[in-house]
């Protein structure tokens, strides 16, 4: 099986201006993070703010120079691709943005803003009526829409506007940038709902930026935990869920609220705030707030180690019943 | 004692297409050391219900009916200078984003002195007075950070400085609208937990709103569930979480993701829209996207009694239980 996109150890590494007190240097905000993306399936990235999880995304959608490392899109590399390629690949390669008002021009009809995509890959001769029905319909919108003006509609038909012009199209990878963020829960059901079901008709490969592991644990195949630039576990999302390695991932996990008052939950307390990414921690980068810190996490890097379906990197994780029998 | 008590508040906005009715007939209570949430969907009403508390209204918004008494006092008939001195010391309030609500120009320090300005001390003691707020929402090395600046500190640290200035004046009412919303998991724990021992330390009570039920669940005592401007049920958090009396309350739950324990691609939705709040639609709010709704359902429920201490408006509530 191969896969759509490869991401190997990609850097994105931006400048830092230097201030009276501090010299100027750079922080890598991706620090060699390396996940493949299968046709068709959803890959869901997971991390608080500031973990690097949309500069990935847009540094795959060619918004981001990266640094180091090499981005696999069906084979050809993307770092360093001229604009003018570039450009061509944004027919297959999509984003959807997070703010879902503020990403659709004020000033562009509804009609404009989903048929935009036509003009700018300067794809002459379509009925651009005909298409934005075709579209609107396909998210679930009716054809009235087309006239309406941003301000006019709610932040949830918004959304569809951005999927109906994401998918105008018909893409091959659709990157959505927390799709859900914001939306009410009945809301944020019809919207995950779309996408699972415009990815089965359209064959879409979806890479899906959140910070909700619910909507992760429903949607995604694949789920990458992301922390201060890199991945600290990845694998398959049902393996990530019901046996979480690295402390991080069991920590996030645990911090889910669950709508149940008598809910047993085991909370795992992380110590202290995120570290700031311009002074990365030494070893391995979660020891400042781990609960299960040793002496060495503090000076050796932990490597990757596979562990049935997933993998993490850490020296110390969990470990689960379902150990003995695991084909590791 | 109930430090907050509204009773049948309505309010509406002026709009060019007509009155809006935003709030119709509101009660609601929150006992004294008790915790409070409020939850509901966009335009349920949560934030003109604060802003009517508050009395920081939009200037086309007007109060058609109602009291809100705070420890007794009618705050919708109070003088301005009168609510000018509520508010900061007696009922103070937390908002959604931890970005915005600081100044960015001014040192934590001199902005946790400025709202001090009440208080006939030497600066030294307001000082030391806003260093053990600090310490007290759990800011390590807490004097020596009043001197940054809120760029300085990470958003569940301001979100925590916020929390600590709201309290600062030990208010006996602390509204928190949607205080983690903008958080991320880990630290919107942190902040939940941090709130539910201040509160205890400072004996006051909290009116929290969220959309988020999972965290109505883990912090709040009770819960007021709003839905297009009514309060449709309200109750223990317990009862109202595990026997949702409202066909809404219900529907709401289960569209939670964090509910469904087996994995899906297909999550429940609410079927429809909310109404227009300008064109009301006669009988009961919900009745159009309701699974259950029949024939009584033309006519307005009231609010009547599933349990002891637990009320939602829907007509099937007297139908299952024979008066």
């Amino acid at each position: 099986m191969s896969a759509l996109l490869d991401i190997r150890d990609v850097v994105v590494r931006f400048a830092v201006r230097g201030g009276v007190f501090s010299s100027a240097g750079s922080i890598d905000a991706v620090s060699g993070v390396s996940l493949s993306i299968e046709e068709g399936k959803t890959y869901g990235i997971v991390g608080e703010s500031g973990s690097g999880k949309t500069t990935l995304a847009r540094a795959v959608a060619g918004l981001h120079h990266a640094s180091e490392g090499s981005i696999l899109y069906r084979g050809q590399e993307l770092v360093n691709l001229p604009e003018a390629e570039f450009r061509k690949l944004r027919r297959e390669i999509v984003m959807m943005f997070q703010d879902p008002i503020g990403s659709l021009s004020p000033r562009l009809s509804v009609k404009s803003l989903i048929t935009e995509p036509f003009r700018i890959q300067g794809m002459k001769g379509r009925d651009l009526d005909a298409e934005a029905r075709r579209l609107l319909a396909m998210v679930g919108l009716p054809p009235e829409f087309a006239a309406r003006y941003p301000y006019q509609i709610s932040g949830g038909q918004a959304r569809r506007v951005g999927v109906a012009r994401a998918l105008a199209l018909d893409p091959k990878l659709l990157i959505a940038d927390e799709p859900t963020a914001g939306l009410d829960v009945s809301i944020q059901g019809e919207m995950l709902n779309l996408l699972a079901r415009l990815q089965d008709e359209l064959g879409l490969a979806i890479m899906i930026i959140t910070h909700n592991l619910n909507v992760v644990r429903h949607i995604t195949d694949r789920v990458g935990i992301m922390y201060l630039g890199k991945l600290v576990e990845e694998g398959e999302t049902d393996t990530v869920f019901s046996a979480p390695r690295h402390p991080y991932t069991l920590a996030l996990l645990a911090a889910n609220p669950e709508p149940d008052p008598d809910a047993q939950l085991m909370r795992i307390e992380l110590q202290g705030e995120p570290p700031s990414i311009l002074n990365r921690p030494t070893g391995c980068e979660f020891h400042t707030r781990c609960p299960f810190a040793q002496a060495r996490c503090s000076t050796d890097v932990p490597s990757w180690q596979v562990a049935g379906r997933a993998a993490h990197r850490c020296h110390f994780p969990a470990s689960w019943e379902q150990d003995r029998d695991c084909p590791t | 004692m109930t430090v907050l008590d509204i009773q049948g508040l309505s309010v509406s906005y002026g709009t060019p297409r007509g009155e809006l009715r935003a709030l119709r007939d509101v009660s609601l209570s929150v006992p004294e050391r008790k915790i409070v949430g409020i939850v509901g969907e966009s335009g349920c009403g949560k934030s003109t219900l604060i802003s009517a508390i508050i009395r920081l209204m939009a200037p086309n918004a007007r109060v058609r009916s109602g009291t809100v008494r705070f420890n007794g006092e009618d705050l919708l008939a109070l003088p301005e200078a009168r609510m000018r001195g509520l508010r900061g010391t007696e009922i103070s309030m937390v908002f959604q984003d931890p970005m915005q609500t600081h100044n960015p120009v001014l040192t934590v320090g001199r902005q946790m002195i400025d709202i001090q300005y009440r208080d006939k001390r030497s600066k030294a003691d307001k000082l030391k007075r806003a260093a053990e707020m600090l310490a007290l929402v759990g800011i390590p090395d807490a004097s020596a950070r009043l001197n940054q600046y809120p760029f300085e500190f990470s958003g569940g640290m301001r979100q925590r400085i916020a929390i600590a200035m709201a309290l600062m004046a030990r208010p006996s009412l602390l509204i928190a609208d949607e205080p983690t919303t903008a958080l991320d998991a880990t630290l919107e724990v942190q902040i939940i937990k941090r709130l539910r021992e201040l509160q205890d330390e400072i004996g006051c009570s909290i009116l929290f709103i969220s959309h988020h039920l999972g965290v109505i669940a883990e912090l709040c005592d009770e819960v007021v569930v709003m839905y297009a401007g009514e309060v449709v049920e309200a109750g223990s958090v317990r009862d109202v979480f595990h026997n949702p009396a409202h066909p809404y309350t219900r529907a709401l739950l289960e569209c939670d993701p964090g509910h469904i324990k087996e994995k899906t691609r297909n999550l429940p939705t609410i079927p429809g829209n909310i109404p227009d709040l300008v064109k009301l639609p006669g009988g009961c709010i919900f009745a159009d996207r309701c699974p259950q709704r029949h024939d009584a359902c033309t006519e307005h429920p009231v609010m009547s009694e599933a349990s002891a201490g637990h009320r939602a408006a829907c007509h099937l509530i007297k139908a299952r239980i024979p008066a």
